[in-house]
Protein backbone atom coordinates (compact mmCIF):
# COMPACT_ATOMS: atom_id res chain seq x y z
CA UNK A 1 0.00 0.00 0.00
CA UNK A 2 2.85 2.82 1.04
CA UNK A 3 4.16 1.75 -2.39
CA UNK A 4 0.96 2.15 -4.33
CA UNK A 5 1.29 4.91 -2.62
CA UNK A 6 4.58 6.26 -3.62
CA UNK A 7 3.81 5.39 -6.55
CA UNK A 8 0.69 8.24 -7.36
CA UNK A 9 2.53 10.87 -5.21
CA UNK A 10 4.68 10.74 -7.76
CA UNK A 11 2.50 10.91 -10.35
CA UNK A 12 0.99 13.63 -9.08
CA UNK A 13 4.15 15.66 -8.51
CA UNK A 14 4.92 15.18 -12.22
CA UNK A 15 1.58 16.13 -13.67
CA UNK A 16 2.16 19.73 -12.42
CA UNK A 17 4.92 19.39 -14.76
CA UNK A 18 2.44 19.10 -17.49
CA UNK A 19 -0.58 21.39 -17.62
CA UNK A 20 -3.31 20.76 -20.10
CA UNK A 21 -2.19 16.98 -19.90
CA UNK A 22 -4.11 14.08 -17.78
CA UNK A 23 -2.37 10.93 -16.93
CA UNK A 24 -3.11 7.58 -18.77
CA UNK A 25 -0.58 4.94 -17.72
CA UNK A 26 2.68 4.87 -15.22
CA UNK A 27 5.02 2.49 -15.73
CA UNK A 28 7.42 1.08 -13.02
CA UNK A 29 10.36 -1.20 -12.76
CA UNK A 30 10.46 -3.82 -10.25
CA UNK A 31 13.31 -6.24 -9.36
CA UNK A 32 12.83 -9.78 -8.79
CA UNK A 33 14.77 -9.24 -4.84
CA UNK A 34 12.81 -6.02 -4.40
CA UNK A 35 10.82 -7.99 -2.10
CA UNK A 36 7.62 -6.50 -4.22
CA UNK A 37 4.45 -8.94 -4.99
CA UNK A 38 3.16 -7.93 -8.34
CA UNK A 39 -0.35 -8.79 -7.90
CA UNK A 40 -0.16 -7.20 -4.52
CA UNK A 41 1.34 -3.86 -5.80
CA UNK A 42 -1.66 -3.76 -8.24
CA UNK A 43 -4.50 -4.54 -5.67
CA UNK A 44 -3.32 -1.88 -4.00
CA UNK A 45 -3.17 0.58 -6.67
CA UNK A 46 -6.69 -0.30 -8.04
CA UNK A 47 -8.03 -0.02 -4.86
CA UNK A 48 -6.46 3.30 -4.46
CA UNK A 49 -7.45 5.30 -7.77
CA UNK A 50 -10.49 3.91 -7.52
CA UNK A 51 -13.12 6.79 -7.50
CA UNK A 52 -10.26 9.40 -7.86
CA UNK A 53 -9.25 11.70 -10.49
CA UNK A 54 -7.01 9.02 -11.28
CA UNK A 55 -9.34 6.17 -11.72
CA UNK A 56 -8.55 5.86 -15.56
CA UNK A 57 -4.55 5.40 -14.67
CA UNK A 58 -3.34 2.08 -16.07
CA UNK A 59 -0.17 0.81 -14.32
CA UNK A 60 2.59 -0.98 -16.28
CA UNK A 61 5.48 -2.96 -14.65
CA UNK A 62 8.19 -4.53 -15.62
CA UNK A 63 10.13 -6.78 -13.62
CA UNK A 64 13.63 -6.83 -13.39
CA UNK A 65 15.56 -10.20 -12.96
CA UNK A 66 19.02 -10.49 -10.61
CA UNK A 67 22.00 -9.77 -12.46
CA UNK A 68 25.25 -11.13 -11.76
CA UNK A 69 28.94 -9.51 -13.29
CA UNK A 70 32.07 -11.94 -12.89
CA UNK A 71 34.64 -10.61 -10.87
CA UNK A 72 37.02 -12.73 -12.85
CA UNK A 73 35.83 -12.68 -16.48
CA UNK A 74 33.55 -9.55 -16.78
CA UNK A 75 30.21 -11.84 -17.96
CA UNK A 76 27.41 -10.91 -17.19
CA UNK A 77 24.27 -13.26 -16.42
CA UNK A 78 21.00 -13.65 -15.19
CA UNK A 79 21.03 -15.57 -11.98
CA UNK A 80 18.28 -18.57 -11.71
CA UNK A 81 17.37 -20.32 -8.99
CA UNK A 82 20.20 -18.66 -6.09
CA UNK A 83 23.02 -19.88 -8.73
CA UNK A 84 25.22 -17.38 -8.62
CA UNK A 85 27.85 -18.85 -10.21
CA UNK A 86 29.85 -17.83 -13.94
CA UNK A 87 28.20 -19.88 -16.53
CA UNK A 88 31.20 -18.83 -18.59
CA UNK A 89 34.07 -19.51 -16.46
CA UNK A 90 32.35 -21.13 -13.18
CA UNK A 91 33.83 -18.22 -11.13
CA UNK A 92 32.22 -17.86 -7.35
CA UNK A 93 33.10 -14.08 -7.34
CA UNK A 94 30.57 -12.50 -8.61
CA UNK A 95 28.63 -9.56 -7.79
CA UNK A 96 25.09 -8.29 -7.98
CA UNK A 97 24.06 -5.33 -10.44
CA UNK A 98 20.91 -5.62 -10.77
CA UNK A 99 17.74 -7.10 -9.27
CA UNK A 100 16.43 -4.71 -6.67
CA UNK A 101 14.87 -2.28 -8.57
CA UNK A 102 11.60 -0.16 -7.32
CA UNK A 103 11.73 2.61 -9.84
CA UNK A 104 9.71 4.50 -11.96
CA UNK A 105 9.79 4.60 -15.30
CA UNK A 106 7.65 6.99 -17.40
CA UNK A 107 4.50 8.60 -16.95
CA UNK A 108 2.00 8.47 -20.39
CA UNK A 109 0.01 11.64 -20.33
CA UNK A 110 -2.21 12.54 -23.13
CA UNK A 111 -3.49 16.41 -23.75
CA UNK A 112 -7.29 17.02 -23.04
CA UNK A 113 -9.45 17.26 -25.60
CA UNK A 114 -7.46 14.31 -27.39
CA UNK A 115 -9.88 11.63 -28.91
CA UNK A 116 -11.43 9.58 -26.13
CA UNK A 117 -10.77 6.80 -28.16
CA UNK A 118 -6.77 5.95 -26.55
CA UNK A 119 -7.08 7.40 -23.35
CA UNK A 120 -6.34 3.54 -22.00
CA UNK A 121 -2.90 2.47 -23.61
CA UNK A 122 -3.16 -0.27 -25.15
CA UNK A 123 -0.27 -1.74 -23.57
CA UNK B 1 -0.11 10.63 -26.24
CA UNK B 2 3.46 11.45 -24.86
CA UNK B 3 5.82 9.21 -23.16
CA UNK B 4 7.67 11.15 -20.21
CA UNK B 5 10.56 9.53 -18.75
CA UNK B 6 10.66 9.57 -14.47
CA UNK B 7 13.92 7.60 -14.04
CA UNK B 8 13.67 7.70 -10.51
CA UNK B 9 13.16 5.53 -7.27
CA UNK B 10 9.80 4.85 -6.46
CA UNK B 11 10.76 5.95 -2.64
CA UNK B 12 12.91 8.73 -3.24
CA UNK B 13 11.44 10.90 -0.91
CA UNK B 14 12.02 8.17 1.75
CA UNK B 15 15.60 7.51 0.44
CA UNK B 16 16.31 11.20 0.35
CA UNK B 17 15.41 11.28 4.43
CA UNK B 18 17.27 8.24 4.39
CA UNK B 19 20.40 10.24 3.12
CA UNK B 20 20.04 12.81 5.51
CA UNK B 21 19.83 10.62 8.62
CA UNK B 22 22.53 8.62 7.32
CA UNK B 23 24.95 11.65 6.85
CA UNK B 24 24.15 12.63 10.69
CA UNK B 25 24.83 9.64 12.24
CA UNK B 26 28.14 9.98 10.43
CA UNK B 27 28.99 13.25 11.25
CA UNK B 28 27.97 12.57 14.87
CA UNK B 29 29.77 8.86 15.31
CA UNK B 30 26.40 6.86 15.36
CA UNK B 31 26.40 3.20 14.17
CA UNK B 32 22.46 2.32 13.55
CA UNK B 33 21.69 -0.69 13.29
CA UNK B 34 18.01 -1.90 11.67
CA UNK B 35 16.94 -5.17 12.85
CA UNK B 36 14.06 -7.06 11.45
CA UNK B 37 12.46 -10.29 11.66
CA UNK B 38 8.95 -12.09 11.21
CA UNK B 39 6.78 -11.59 14.44
CA UNK B 40 7.90 -13.38 17.15
CA UNK B 41 11.59 -14.34 15.78
CA UNK B 42 12.90 -13.01 18.88
CA UNK B 43 13.83 -9.19 18.35
CA UNK B 44 12.92 -8.01 21.52
CA UNK B 45 14.76 -10.48 23.16
CA UNK B 46 17.92 -10.12 21.38
CA UNK B 47 17.57 -6.40 22.30
CA UNK B 48 16.67 -7.22 25.78
CA UNK B 49 19.85 -9.56 26.08
CA UNK B 50 21.72 -6.86 24.52
CA UNK B 51 20.91 -4.19 26.41
CA UNK B 52 21.77 -6.12 29.87
CA UNK B 53 25.23 -7.17 28.74
CA UNK B 54 25.91 -3.20 27.66
CA UNK B 55 27.88 -0.75 29.96
CA UNK B 56 26.58 2.61 30.88
CA UNK B 57 29.67 4.57 29.35
CA UNK B 58 28.26 2.68 25.77
CA UNK B 59 25.96 5.78 24.80
CA UNK B 60 22.92 3.11 23.26
CA UNK B 61 19.58 4.14 22.45
CA UNK B 62 16.27 2.00 21.13
CA UNK B 63 14.16 2.74 18.92
CA UNK B 64 11.42 -0.06 18.91
CA UNK B 65 8.52 -0.05 15.84
CA UNK B 66 5.23 -1.46 16.28
CA UNK B 67 1.29 -1.69 14.76
CA UNK B 68 -0.15 -1.29 18.37
CA UNK B 69 1.14 -1.18 21.85
CA UNK B 70 4.09 0.04 23.76
CA UNK B 71 4.79 -3.17 25.09
CA UNK B 72 8.13 -3.73 23.64
CA UNK B 73 9.50 -0.33 25.03
CA UNK B 74 8.25 -1.15 28.30
CA UNK B 75 10.47 -4.54 28.17
CA UNK B 76 13.30 -2.34 26.96
CA UNK B 77 12.98 0.49 29.31
CA UNK B 78 14.20 -1.56 32.21
CA UNK B 79 17.91 -1.17 31.19
CA UNK B 80 17.45 2.54 31.60
CA UNK B 81 19.39 3.18 27.99
CA UNK B 82 17.05 5.91 26.23
CA UNK B 83 14.05 3.82 24.29
CA UNK B 84 11.20 4.95 22.42
CA UNK B 85 8.24 3.24 21.17
CA UNK B 86 7.34 4.12 17.41
CA UNK B 87 3.19 3.16 17.12
CA UNK B 88 2.75 2.91 12.71
CA UNK B 89 -0.99 2.43 13.54
CA UNK B 90 -1.27 0.14 11.07
CA UNK B 91 1.81 0.46 8.68
CA UNK B 92 3.92 -2.69 8.22
CA UNK B 93 7.12 -1.22 8.19
CA UNK B 94 8.78 1.71 9.80
CA UNK B 95 10.05 4.65 7.19
CA UNK B 96 12.88 7.13 7.28
CA UNK B 97 10.59 9.92 8.26
CA UNK B 98 9.54 8.03 11.72
CA UNK B 99 13.14 7.81 12.18
CA UNK B 100 13.70 11.67 11.60
CA UNK B 101 10.27 12.48 14.05
CA UNK B 102 11.06 10.42 16.89
CA UNK B 103 15.10 11.08 17.35
CA UNK B 104 13.64 14.57 17.14
CA UNK B 105 14.20 15.49 20.76
CA UNK B 106 17.80 13.17 21.32
CA UNK B 107 20.85 14.52 20.38
CA UNK B 108 22.97 12.25 18.53
CA UNK B 109 26.04 13.78 19.89
CA UNK B 110 25.04 11.81 23.05
CA UNK B 111 25.31 8.61 21.45
CA UNK B 112 27.63 6.19 19.61
CA UNK B 113 24.77 3.46 19.05
CA UNK B 114 21.05 3.53 17.64
CA UNK B 115 19.57 0.48 17.69
CA UNK B 116 16.27 0.30 15.29
CA UNK B 117 13.71 -2.62 16.13
CA UNK B 118 11.48 -2.82 12.86
CA UNK B 119 7.81 -3.82 12.91
CA UNK B 120 7.80 -7.86 12.42
CA UNK B 121 7.66 -8.46 8.83
CA UNK B 122 10.04 -9.87 6.50
CA UNK B 123 8.72 -8.07 3.33
CA UNK B 124 8.10 -4.52 3.32
CA UNK B 125 10.99 -3.29 5.85
CA UNK B 126 13.16 -4.63 3.38
CA UNK B 127 12.57 -1.77 0.82
CA UNK B 128 12.59 1.11 2.85
CA UNK B 129 15.78 2.60 3.93
CA UNK B 130 16.55 3.48 7.21
CA UNK B 131 19.76 5.30 7.28
CA UNK B 132 21.04 2.51 9.13
CA UNK B 133 24.80 1.01 8.46
CA UNK B 134 23.58 -2.07 8.27
CA UNK B 135 20.44 -4.40 8.48
CA UNK B 136 20.45 -7.88 10.81
CA UNK B 137 17.87 -10.31 9.79
CA UNK B 138 16.58 -12.45 12.62
CA UNK B 139 15.41 -15.86 11.84
CA UNK B 140 13.96 -18.79 14.69
CA UNK B 141 14.60 -22.04 14.47
CA UNK B 142 10.70 -22.76 15.01
CA UNK B 143 10.44 -21.33 11.23
CA UNK B 144 11.22 -22.88 8.39
CA UNK B 145 15.00 -23.11 6.63
CA UNK B 146 13.81 -22.11 3.58
CA UNK B 147 12.72 -18.72 4.77
CA UNK B 148 15.56 -17.21 3.58
CA UNK B 149 14.51 -18.62 -0.05
CA UNK B 150 10.92 -17.62 -0.31
CA UNK B 151 11.95 -14.05 1.42
CA UNK B 152 15.19 -13.12 -0.44
CA UNK B 153 15.76 -9.68 -0.45
CA UNK B 154 16.01 -8.88 3.16
CA UNK B 155 18.42 -11.64 3.50
CA UNK B 156 20.14 -10.45 0.28
CA UNK B 157 19.79 -7.10 1.74
CA UNK B 158 21.08 -8.01 5.48
CA UNK B 159 24.92 -7.86 6.78
CA UNK B 160 24.38 -10.65 9.38
CA UNK B 161 21.55 -13.84 9.65
CA UNK B 162 21.03 -14.25 13.63
CA UNK B 163 19.97 -17.49 13.90
CA UNK B 164 17.86 -17.55 17.23
CA UNK B 165 16.20 -19.92 19.78
CA UNK B 166 18.79 -22.69 19.10
CA UNK B 167 17.41 -24.22 22.32
CA UNK B 168 14.49 -25.26 20.81
CA UNK B 169 17.11 -27.41 18.36
CA UNK B 170 16.40 -30.67 19.66
CA UNK B 171 12.47 -30.52 19.62
CA UNK B 172 12.04 -28.78 16.06
CA UNK B 173 12.71 -30.87 13.09
CA UNK B 174 14.91 -27.91 11.79
CA UNK B 175 17.88 -28.70 9.64
CA UNK B 176 20.19 -25.28 11.10
CA UNK B 177 22.78 -26.32 8.01
CA UNK B 178 20.17 -25.88 5.38
CA UNK B 179 19.15 -22.39 6.80
CA UNK B 180 22.81 -21.52 6.77
CA UNK B 181 23.51 -22.77 3.16
CA UNK B 182 20.57 -21.40 1.69
CA UNK B 183 20.97 -17.70 3.54
CA UNK B 184 23.96 -18.07 1.60
CA UNK B 185 22.40 -18.96 -1.48
CA UNK B 186 20.69 -15.51 -1.43
CA UNK B 187 23.74 -13.95 -0.27
CA UNK B 188 27.24 -15.22 -0.73
CA UNK B 189 29.45 -15.19 2.42
CA UNK B 190 26.71 -13.56 4.38
CA UNK B 191 28.02 -13.80 8.21
CA UNK B 192 25.88 -15.70 10.58
CA UNK B 193 25.82 -16.39 14.05
CA UNK B 194 23.85 -18.87 16.06
CA UNK B 195 22.02 -17.77 19.53
CA UNK B 196 19.96 -18.23 22.10
CA UNK B 197 18.37 -15.50 24.05
CA UNK B 198 16.65 -18.07 26.50
CA UNK B 199 19.85 -19.58 27.53
CA UNK B 200 22.79 -17.06 26.34
CA UNK B 201 24.20 -19.81 24.09
CA UNK B 202 26.54 -18.04 20.96
CA UNK B 203 25.85 -14.55 22.31
CA UNK B 204 29.09 -14.04 23.00
CA UNK B 205 29.43 -14.05 18.98
CA UNK B 206 26.54 -11.65 18.63
CA UNK B 207 28.06 -9.06 21.15
CA UNK B 208 31.54 -9.95 18.94
CA UNK B 209 29.90 -9.08 16.04
CA UNK B 210 29.13 -5.82 17.08
CA UNK B 211 31.76 -5.07 19.25
CA UNK B 212 33.86 -5.65 16.06
CA UNK B 213 31.35 -3.13 13.63
CA UNK B 214 31.19 -0.44 16.63
CA UNK B 215 34.97 -0.35 16.01
CA UNK B 216 34.93 -0.33 12.52
CA UNK B 217 32.37 2.38 12.25
CA UNK B 218 34.22 4.28 14.70
CA UNK B 219 37.25 3.84 12.75
CA UNK B 220 35.54 5.10 9.37
CA UNK B 221 34.22 7.97 11.07
CA UNK B 222 37.61 9.26 12.61
CA UNK B 223 39.29 8.64 9.07
CA UNK B 224 36.88 10.45 7.34
CA UNK B 225 36.88 13.86 9.63
CA UNK B 226 40.28 14.02 9.96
Amino acid sequence: MGIANSVLEAVRTEMRLHPGTYPCKVGVRIGEMAAIDQEALRFCFEAMIQETDLEALELGIEVCPRRHRCQVCGHEFVVRDYDSRCPQCASLQTTCISGDELELAYLEVEEYGASAVGTKSTQ
Amino acid sequence: MERVPLERKVLSENDRIAAELRARFQEHGVLCLNLISSPGSGKTSLLERTLETLLRRDRVAVLTGDIQTENDAVRLKRFRFPVKQITTGGTCHLDARMIERHLADWKLEDLDLLLIENVGNLVCPSSYDLGEAAKIVVLSVTEGEDKPLKYPSIFFKSDLLVLNKIDLLPYVPFDIEAAAENARKVHPGMEIVKVSCLTGNGLHEWMMWLGERRRAHKSLVQQSAS
